[in-house]
Formats: structure tokens, C-alpha cells, sequence
């Protein structure tokens, strides 16, 4: 393979690959949810001294991002805002930033925020995608994970919103808690489904240190699922939504491909409401559930190709066009405590701490807390685990680099692990489960200094799935 | 030159050897009450710490005889380890006589003997000293017995001592005054040296110990090795007191240190002779006989990188170890090291150990083996001390393996244990004698093989560290041997294969199997650890694969965080070893050859 020679300074290869895209974090919740670690305080008073700082911080990046085509608005959670909050928030990045006419604007919500009334206005100012928190659709299962909701807010928000003209719904969900049975998450997941949202996020419950969950790990009082356990619901959801024509497209994302039905109203059926211990095994054991065939057909250990499960048409999934920007190295700008930005391949972080962040700002300083500047190793690096996370996997190009990397493809291959299309190595379903570990087969000392470009090269155009 | 003697004190291990040598350093008033401590010359950390002699150490002592002559007694204190019989020989070369030491309550041993035949050899006027005299169970007459009939020395001659009470040291000094003939030799010839020990000084390069035969030498003068011609200018001369003591030359007869500004390792061989380039001797000294190792096992650095900082450490150590020998190696799984041959366990034990310790090496030692004879179907018979040398079975007719006599001793409660372990070994001809009440000495003829690894530890425990365990060579004899190959994913892990008896192969495969499984951490594949005589797997274990290695959320915030822990993994896998797809940590190597117990 011919070297790619360096590039010169001025010619930065980050720069054109796409239009960068836009985070606000909202650093308050109501209460915290058990299992939370993210950033975010349960006290509302600082929210004016926030919204004041925030469009201070948009200032000092306006020259430097002009344009963009997505715009996240994430927690915390954003619902909380109140109307004219939320208005003066939009209308403050507005004055500093444009927006290409087709952006993507999402929102988290909580379902127990959404009135009708804050739907509408949502829609009046240009959000156009709602990100639900909606995690389970057990009362109990939402109790033992601190959530504010219960099921019956759930329904009433996804039908407000649907009612005000969303049309592009996601909804977050979690999975493997403490004694949940396949069954339990299957009736979620089931639920879920009869929305007919355009996306869904399923996340494996995490027991973060410092975190009430957490805490209750290190004292023995709850028992967290095995690692086969985690195995088990992680192909059963996989297969389940992929069956249901929802593209598994990262780890833990999935898009639907179909556009959404007209006449799409949830309709629900909810399932006995038992409070208390969500480990109280009153439900069949998981051995009984997978052998059942009717629940989910011939389901778990086979190795599985994603590539040849899906019905491929030519339908575009529903993905989150903003999300996908972190796992390709798209620029994207990060405004509040604790934001992540990226851009010309240097990443920096805003302070964490809402006061101290205020405090910078008011003083006329930015609250970035560090930078690091990537070098081109660290950069491959990052397109290799990243591109490992997502259904376009990585470029052959980029894995030719790695001294011994067809012995490795074709063993990850063998192993079901990896498949190769149009030039790209993939994961599997058996791949995306071991994904952690993926990158560190290719990860090789004598690698060429130029590996890097073709690495930009290749993620700056990645191919659209083709179906 | 009269009034010089060289000689060394050589017996068996034990005997008391250092503690005669302290007697004669205070005796001849070389150190004062404050400077003195047991065993002075054993100046090692581990000849201290494990209170044996393992190198030869020369000290010239002033001593003004009876006779009212003052001379200059050069003193060479030897090991009586067998490991290291080849110091004893190499310190012979520069001395006109010995005291042989025997110990009045053990009698003569094997390496009395030994040590006798390589002073007769070289011709040495032999003083027999019976030391521990002061012990109750000491035999004195017994004893002399030993000396007429097994050595065939005069009973007379003998000297009686107790190097510990300081009895008999007068008598032992006036003897070699008085027996020991001066050294001969001539201060006109040209300088002839040999070269019997060295050292490396990282400031002033290799300082050489010889004997001067010939001429003489002093600082400015140009010398030459005759072995490859190289010169070198001597910067000091000297002679060995309680530290290196400048002179102004060395002249024939002495025993001395030179130090020429050597920097070049290789320059520099033990047995070469040294002479003036100005005008040279004819005729290089005989020098020394070849080691022959008797154990071998490959060592390979723990990081790849260090491999030539290794190379460079062995170029030096070896100039202080003149047994050791080695020739490069390589494995596919630990990458470039050297193949060694050691005069016995003790002796690679003591070779790993100073590598790690003065020179800084972290060192992985594969399996020990021995020397392995194999006639082959064109009836050529070859030897083998390499499992990677093994040849195509379907050519071989026989093959045979060296066996030792083994002697051990303990107290007559064990003596049930020691007989299964003997038996578990494949030992043969097993004799039991009573040399003491209560205490029984179990000798038998056993695979040398079976004794290399594992076995003093077992020896140890099964005696509750009662047992001594002592050995001899004694011939190669016919034996079933096979190949053991282990396999990870099918993959030949070639530093860990060894040449066994087909019947211990089964043991061995099973042992290393789980060892390795213990050791090696499960990672993204199935890996299936096999223990294979050619195509035959006769163990086996596996290592199952991770189920699920996924963290959920990968957001702007999550990427730095999980790259570093790629890079910090990165940097682990450097110090693993890749067998086709599977990492193996170094320390599975290491765990492999570690003795059940600990
Ligand atoms: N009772 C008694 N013990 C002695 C005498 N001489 C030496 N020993 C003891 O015997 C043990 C061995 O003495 P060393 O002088 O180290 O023996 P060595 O011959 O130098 O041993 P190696 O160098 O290992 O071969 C020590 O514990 C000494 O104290 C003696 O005359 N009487
Ligand atoms: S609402 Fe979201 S951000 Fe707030 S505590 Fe709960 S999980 Fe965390
Ligand atoms: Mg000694």
C-alpha cells in the first residue's frame, strides 16, 4: 500500500467531512434515579444563572461553528424546563448559531413532563424528535430503578406526542435488572413496539460506583444479572426488534426502517401492576422462557449474521442523526456543565460543576476544563473501537494496516464474530456482544503513521447500510 | 619467589573449607577483630545467604614461618558443591599443592574423592587435614582409615584440626611452608599468564585473575591475549587482600589481578594466557579442560526488547562463571533467548539468580532437560539437549537418557516416604545402609532427568526438610523417550515442549494443562490447551470464551474514557505473548514451571 503522504496543516480532513452538530446539556433533574451517574442536580434554582451562562458559552464558539444540522438537547432532563425557559434557551442559540433547514432537534423527556401543552410548544420551536426516558414498562421494575413515571404517564405522554405530530419518536429502555425475567423485559420490549416509535435505545442496567444501585452492589443487597444473563437479553433483544424491522445499528440502538404508519396510536395492554421486589420470582425462570418456542423462536446461542435477518428494501432507518456523529468523528460542539466537543481532532470538556461553570462564565471565561489533541494513532484508534460499536464497522483499509490483520479477520470471522461487506469489516450480533474486546485484536505495534487518513478517508464517507 | 606457596583448600561440600580458610586469614593477623566475620571470603549475597561456597576466592597472605621467613601464602578457598567441580579444577591450575579437607564425623565423601583425582591430575603436592575434630561424633581413626585405603594417601601425613576452635592452625600453616614446593617458573622468560577467573567493572572493564608463570608484568606495560591476539595497556597490577591491593608488578609465581582498561567483553576468556606484546611467549599455556553440562534449559527475557541487554549481561556474567555455556535460541512464543547448559540444578538455579540479582535481568527459564542420545535408522547416534532438536520419530531406532547415582539421607522415619518417591521416579537398584543410628541413606540409580525438576522440593517436603540429597553421574541407559508438545488452539507453544518418558508424559501434560489454564485469562475465543506426543493429545483443558464484553453507552463523553482504557490494554498486550489469537500473559510460562507446592 502506497503511504498517504502528511497532510499540511491547512488542509484538515475534519473540517468538510459533514456539518457538526450541537449538545446543550441540562444539568438538572428532579430527583436522581438510582442507577444514574450522569451529571445533573436536583436543584432548580441555578436554572436562570445556567440559561444566562449558556448563551455566554454559545458566544465564544459562534465564529467557530457557524453551521449545523443537528441539535441535542440532553440531561438531565431537558423536559423539566418550563415553557419560557425553554423558549429563551432556543432563542438564545439561535442569535449565535445557524441551522440547516432539515435539522434534526431532539429533545429528552421524561414521560411524566409531557402535558399536551409543552408537546405543542416543542413542536412550535422546532424540536422535531423526542427521546423519552421511558425504561420499563413495569411500575415496579420503574420504582426499583427511582424513576418519577410510571407506565400509565408513559402512555399518556407517547399519545400526546404522537397527537401533537411527532413524528420521529425514540424511547430509552433498560434492561437486565436484578431478577427481571426475558418474560418481564419481553413484555416491555413488546409494549415498546405497539408505540411504533421510530427508535428505541436499550441499555444494559450498569451499577455505577457512587450511585444508590451501585452502592446496594457493593453491600450485597441486590444480585446483578451473570454474564450469561446479559447475554441472553442482549440476543433476544437484538432478534426480537430486528424482527420487528428495527435495524440494530450500534450497540445499543436501533432504528426502525419503515416510516411510521398513519394511523399509529398506542395501543395498550398493561400487564398486572405487582409492586415491590422485582426479584420476587413469581415469573417463569429464563431456561423455561427461552425453551419456549412461541416466545422467541429458536432464539439464542447460534451465531448470527445480522446481514442476512433483514428484509432490505430500500427504506432508510430512523437513526439518531446526532448520535452517529460521535462514532464517526464528526465535529459536534457540547454547551453546558460537563459537555464533550470535538472538532479538527482536538476533544475538550466543560467543568462538570454547574456553580463553577456559571461562575466562569460570568466572569468572561470559558468553563473548558481540559483539552486533549488527538495524535494520529489515538485517532485510528478511536475509528477502529467506535466503527467496531456500529453495523458499518470499519474500513478494510484501515485494518490492512495492522501486521497480521487477515489472520485475525479471517479467526473473527470463523469465530462469527466479524462478517465482511462492501470493503468493511462488521460485528455480528456475537460480535457487538464482545464488542470491548474487538479492537484489541487489531491492535498492533508497527503500525505505518499514516494509517490515519485512511482511516478520515473512509469514516469521513461511510457507506449507507445498503438494504 | 621461594617464599612463595599457592594452594588451594578443596573437600567435599560442608567440610569445612571456608572456615579453615577464615582460621589462616586471622592466624596470619590479615584482619582485625572488627573486619572479621564467619566465612569471609564467601563474599556473594547468595553464597551468604544460602552458606555455601559457589565461587573460587583467592587471598594472599603474609605469614612469617617458624623458621623466621617471612613468605606470601596464596590461598584459593574452593566450592565443594559437584555443581561447581569446575572452579575447584580452574584453581588448581595456578597452586603447587591442596589441603584436602575431610570432616572427622562424615568421613570421605564423593567430592573428596573428586576433588583428589583433579589435584592428582595436575600434580599438586596433597596435605589431608581432618577437620572437626572438636565434634563428639568425630572418628579421627576411622577416618585415617578412609584416607590410607580410599584415597591412597599416607594416614601419617594427615594434619588433625578443628577449623572452628582454631586447633591444628598453626600446624596446617607450618605444613605448607614446609610441603607445598615453591612455584618454579622464571623472571626472564617473556610473560606467560593464565587467566583463571574475571570480572566486570563497569567503570574499568574486565579485571582478570591469573597466575603468572613467567616473566612479569606491571602497569604500562602492553599485554596481549594470545586467544585473539588482542592488546591491551595494563593500567594497575595487584594482588588479592581483603580487597585488590596495587603493587608494582606481578613476577612469575604469583597470583594477581591486571587491569587493562578492557572493555571488550569478548577479549577476554578464561583459560587464555597473557603475555607481552613486546616480546612474547612462544607457547600458550594448556588452559582448561571444557565444561560438560549436564542440565540445559533455554533462558528468554520477560520483555522481547530486553533481549540484548541480555545478551550483554550473559557476555559479562559469564567472565565470573566460566561453567556456564550458551549459544543463541529462539521460540516462537518467547521470541529470541539462549539455550544454556549448566553443570547441574544447583548451578542454573545460581545462574538465573545472578542474572536477576547483579545484573538486573527479569529472565523466564523454560523447562530443564538433559542431554538425550538417539540412534537413528542410518545408525548415526546423535545427542539432543533441546526438545526443538528432537528427531523425526519414524527415524529413530533408540534412544537412551543419562542416569545418576542418587544418595539420600534421613533420619529413619522418612525412610517409607523416600522409597515411594524413588519409586515415582523410576529408580532402580535402591540400597539401604544404616551409617548412623537412627539415620538411614537410601542410594539408587535413577534418570537424571527425574531429579531436575521438582524433585528437591518434593525431597523437602516429604522429609519436612530432614533429607540430603546427593548425586553422581553414571551412564546413559536405553529408555522410551517421547516428545510432549503443548498447543494452544492447535498453535505449538515450543518453549514449553520437553523430552520425556513416554509413561511420566501423561503426568507432565496434565500438570502444564492446568497450570496454563489457570493462568491464561479468558478472552474473545474458546482456547483449547493441549498436551500432544505427535499427533496424539493426551491432555487437555479449555478456557471458555467471554459471553458478553460490552459496555452499553458510547456518547461524546464516554470516547476519551474508553480509549484510554484501549491504550492502557495496548500497553498490557505488549507484555503478553500472541500464540496465533491468543494473548498468553509471560507469567503462564513461569506458573508452568513452578513446583506443586507453592
Ligand atoms: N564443629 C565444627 N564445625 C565446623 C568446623 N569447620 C567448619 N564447621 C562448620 O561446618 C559448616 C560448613 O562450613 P564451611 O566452612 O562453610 O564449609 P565449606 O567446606 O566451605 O562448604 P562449601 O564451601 O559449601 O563446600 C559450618 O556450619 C561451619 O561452622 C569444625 O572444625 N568444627
Ligand atoms: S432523569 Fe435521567 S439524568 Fe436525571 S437522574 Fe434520572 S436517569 Fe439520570
Ligand atoms: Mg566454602
Amino acid at each position: 500500500m502506497t503511504p498517504v503522504p502528511p497532510l499540511p496543516a491547512s488542509m484538515n480532513p475534519f473540517v468538510d467531512a459533514a456539518l457538526p452538530g450541537l449538545y446543550v446539556h441540562v444539568p438538572f433533574c428532579l430527583s436522581k434515579c438510582a442507577y444514574c451517574d450522569f451529571y445533573s442536580i436536583p436543584d432548580g434554582t441555578l436554572i436562570p444563572d445556567w440559561l444566562a451562562a449558556l448563551e455566554k458559552e454559545a458566544g465564544f464558539y459562534q465564529d467557530r461553528f457557524g453551521l449545523f444540522d443537528t441539535f441535542y438537547l440532553g440531561g438531565g432532563t431537558p423536559s423539566l424546563l418550563d415553557l419560557p425557559q425553554i423558549a429563551s434557551l432556543m432563542k438564545g442559540l439561535r442569535r449565535h448559531f445557524t441551522f440547516s433547514p432539515d435539522t434534526e432537534v431532539t429533545l429528552e423527556a421524561n414521560p411524566d413532563d409531557l402535558t399536551a401543552e409543552k408537546v405543542k410548544l416543542y413542536q412550535d420551536l422546532g424540536v422535531n424528535r423526542l427521546s423519552l426516558g421511558v425504561q420499563s414498562i413495569h411500575d415496579r421494575e420503574l420504582a426499583f430503578l427511582g424513576r418519577r413515571h410510571n407506565v400509565r404517564q408513559t402512555v399518556a405522554a407517547l399519545e400526546a406526542a404522537r397527537a401533537a405530530g411527532f413524528v420521529n419518536l425514540s424511547l430509552d429502555l433498560i434492561y437486565g435488572l436484578p431478577g427481571q425475567s426475558l418474560e418481564d423485559w419481553r413484555k416491555t420490549l413488546v409494549q415498546a413496539v405497539t408505540f411504533d416509535p421510530e427508535h428505541i435505545s436499550c441499555y444494559q442496567l450498569t451499577y455505577e460506583p457512587g450511585t444508590p444501585l451501585g452502592r446496594k452492589k457493593v453491600r450485597g443487597e441486590v444480585i446483578p444479572a451473570t454474564e450469561e444473563e446479559e447475554r441472553d437479553f442482549f440476543l433476544f433483544t437484538s432478534r426480537f426488534l430486528e424482527e420487528r424491522g428495527y435495524l440494530h445499528y450500534e450497540i445499543s440502538n436501533f432504528a426502525r426502517l419503515a416510516e411510521p404508519r398513519k394511523d399509529a396510536t398506542p395501543t395498550l395492554t398493561l400487564p398486572p401492576q405487582g409492586g415491590g421486589n422485582p426479584s420476587v420470582a413469581s415469573l417463569p425462570n429464563n431456561a423455561q422462557f427461552l425453551a419456549n418456542e412461541e416466545f422467541c423462536p429458536g432464539l439464542i446461542n447460534n451465531q448470527e449474521s445480522f446481514y442476512r435477518k433483514l428484509e432490505t428494501e430500500n427504506r432508510k432507518p430512523h437513526y439518531s442523526r446526532h448520535n452517529r456523529k460521535y462514532w464517526n468523528h464528526t465535529p459536534y460542539l457540547g454547551l453546558g456543565p460537563g459537555a464533550h466537543s470535538f472538532q479538527n481532532g482536538v476533544r475538550w470538556w466543560n467543568t462538570p460543576s454547574v456553580e463553577q461553570y456559571c461562575r466562569e462564565l460570568a466572569q468572561g471565561r470559558t468553563p473548558v476544563a481540559d483539552r486533549e489533541i488527538l495524535s494520529e494513532e489515538q485517532l485510528r484508534l478511536e475509528v477502529l473501537f467506535l466503527g467496531l460499536r456500529t453495523r458499518e464497522g470499519v474500513s478494510l483499509d484501515l485494518l490492512r494496516q495492522v501486521p497480521g490483520w487477515e489472520k485475525t479477520l479471517h479467526n473473527l470471522k470463523k469465530e462469527g464474530l466479524l462478517e465482511v461487506h462492501q470493503n468493511r469489516a462488521a460485528p455480528t450480533r456475537q460480535g457487538f456482544l464482545l464488542a470491548d474486546g474487538l479492537p484489541l485484536q487489531f491492535m498492533d505495534e508497527g503500525m505505518g503513521e499514516d494509517d490515519i487518513y485512511y482511516a478520515l478517508e473512509t469514516s469521513a464517507k461511510i457507506p449507507h447500510l445498503s438494504f | 619467589m621461594p617464599h612463595i606457596r599457592n594452594f588451594s583448600i578443596i573437600a567435599h561440600i560442608d567440610h569445612g573449607k571456608s572456615t579453615l580458610a577464615d582460621r589462616l586469614i586471622q592466624w596470619t593477623g590479615m584482619v582485625g577483630e572488627r573486619q572479621f566475620r564467619d566465612q569471609l571470603l564467601d563474599t556473594m549475597d547468595i553464597e551468604r545467604e544460602r552458606g555455601i561456597t559457589i565461587k573460587s576466592n583467592t587471598i594472599t597472605l603474609p605469614y612469617t614461618a617458624d623458621n623466621g621467613e617471612e613468605y606470601e601464602l596464596n590461598l584459593i578457598d574452593t566450592p565443594g558443591h559437584v555443581d561447581f567441580s569446575y572452579e575447584v579444577s580452574r584453581a588448581l591450575a595456578s597452586c603447587e599443592g591442596v589441603l584436602l579437607l575431610v570432616d572427622a564425623s562424615q568421613g570421605v565423601e564423593a567430592q573428596t574423592v573428586a576433588n583428589l583425582y583433579l589435584a592428582m591430575e595436575h600434580d599438586l603436592t596433597i596435605i589431608p587435614v581432618i577437620n572437626k575434630i572438636d565434634l563428639p561424633q568425630a572418628d579421627v581413626e576411622g577416618v585415617k582409615g578412609q584416607i590410607e585405603r580410599e584415597l591412597g594417601l599416607e594416614a601419617d601425613q594427615a594434619l588433625l584440626c578443628s577449623a572452628k576452635e582454631g586447633l591444628g592452625v598453626d600446624e596446617v600453616l607450618e605444613a605448607i611452608v614446609q610441603r607445598i614446593p615453591p612455584p618454579k617458573g622464571s623472571l626472564e622468560q617473556p610473560l606467560s599468564a593464565l587467566i583463571f577467573d574475571a570480572q566486570y567493572d563497569s567503570f574499568r572493564g574486565a579485571i582478570i585473575s591469573c597466575r603468572i608463570f613467567d616473566g612479569e608484568v606491571k602497569p604500562g606495560d602492553t599485554i596481549r591475549f594470545m586467544y585473539n591476539q588482542s592488546t591491551h595497556k595494563v593500567e594497575e597490577v595487584g594482588i588479592f587482600g581483603l580487597q585488590r591491593e596495587p603493587k608494582k608488578k606481578l613476577s612469575a609465581g604469583m597470583v594477581g589481578y591486571i587491569i587493562a582498561g578492557i572493555k571488550t567483553v569478548s577479549d577476554t576468556r578464561i583459560g587464555d594466557t597473557v603475555t607481552l606484546e613486546e616480546r612474547p611467549t612462544a607457547q600458550p599455556l594448556p588452559g582448561f579442560k571444557e565444561v560438560k553440562p549436564v542440565v540445559f534449559a533455554s533462558i528468554y527475557p520477560v520483555s522481547a526488547d530486553d533481549y540484548q541487554a541480555l545478551a550483554e549481561a550473559l557476555e559479562k556474567y559469564k567472565l565470573n562463571d566460566a561453567a556456564l555455556i550458551y549459544q543463541k535460541d529462539a521460540s516462537a512464543a518467547l521470541g529470541q533467548g539462549f539455550r544454556c547448559g549448566f553443570l547441574g540444578l544447583l548451578h542454573l538455579e545460581i545462574v538465573t539468580e545472578r542474572l536477576e540479582r547483579e545484573f538486573g535481568q527479569s529472565i523466564i527459564t523454560t523447562v530443564p532437560g538433559v542431554q538425550y542420545r538417539f540412534t537413528l535408522a542410518d545408525g548415526q547416534t546423535i545427542t539432543v539437549d533441546n526438545p526443538m532438536h528432537y528427531p523425526d520419530p519414524t527415524r529413530i531406532k533408540g534412544s537412551q537418557e543419562p542416569y545418576i547415582r542418587a544418595a539420600i539421607l534421613v533420619p529413619e522415619r522418612y525412610l517409607g516416604a523416600v522409597l515411594k518417591l524413588c519409586l515415582e521416579r523410576r529408580g532402580v537398584n535402591s540400597h539401604i545402609s544404616y551409617p548412623n543410628p537412627g539415620r538411614v541413606e537410601v542410594t539408587f540409580e535413577i534418570p537424571l532427568a527425574e531429579v531436575i525438576i521438582d524433585f528437591y522440593d518434593r525431597l523437602k517436603t516429604i522429609t519436612q526438610g530432614y533429607g540430603s540429597f546427593d548425586y553422581e553421574l553414571l551412564d546413559y541407559r536405553d529408555s522410551d523417550l517421547v516428545k510432549l508438545d503443548i498447543l494452544v488452539n492447535g498453535e505449538k507453544l515450543d518453549a514449553l515442549s520437553m523430552i520425556v518418558h513416554r509413561t511420566r508424559a501423561r503426568d507432565w501434560g496434565v500438570r502444564v494443562c492446568d497450570r496454563l489454564k489457570d493462568e491464561i485469562p479468558r478472552q474473545m475465543f474458546k482456547i483449547a490447551i493441549q498436551g500432544a506426543i505427535g499427533g496424539q493429545v493426551i491432555s487437555r483443558s479449555t478456557i471458555s470464551a467471554f459471553r458478553k464484553d460490552v459496555t452499553a453507552k458510547c456518547y461524546g463523553g464516554d470516547i476519551t474514557r474508553k480509549r484510554k482504557l484501549l491504550e492502557k490494554q495496548k500497553a498490557g498486550k505488549k507484555k503478553m505473548k500472541m500464540v496465533g489469537q491468543v494473548m498468553i500473559p509471560q507469567g503462564a510460562f513461569v506458573a508452568v514451571l513452578k513446583t506443586e507446592n507453592e
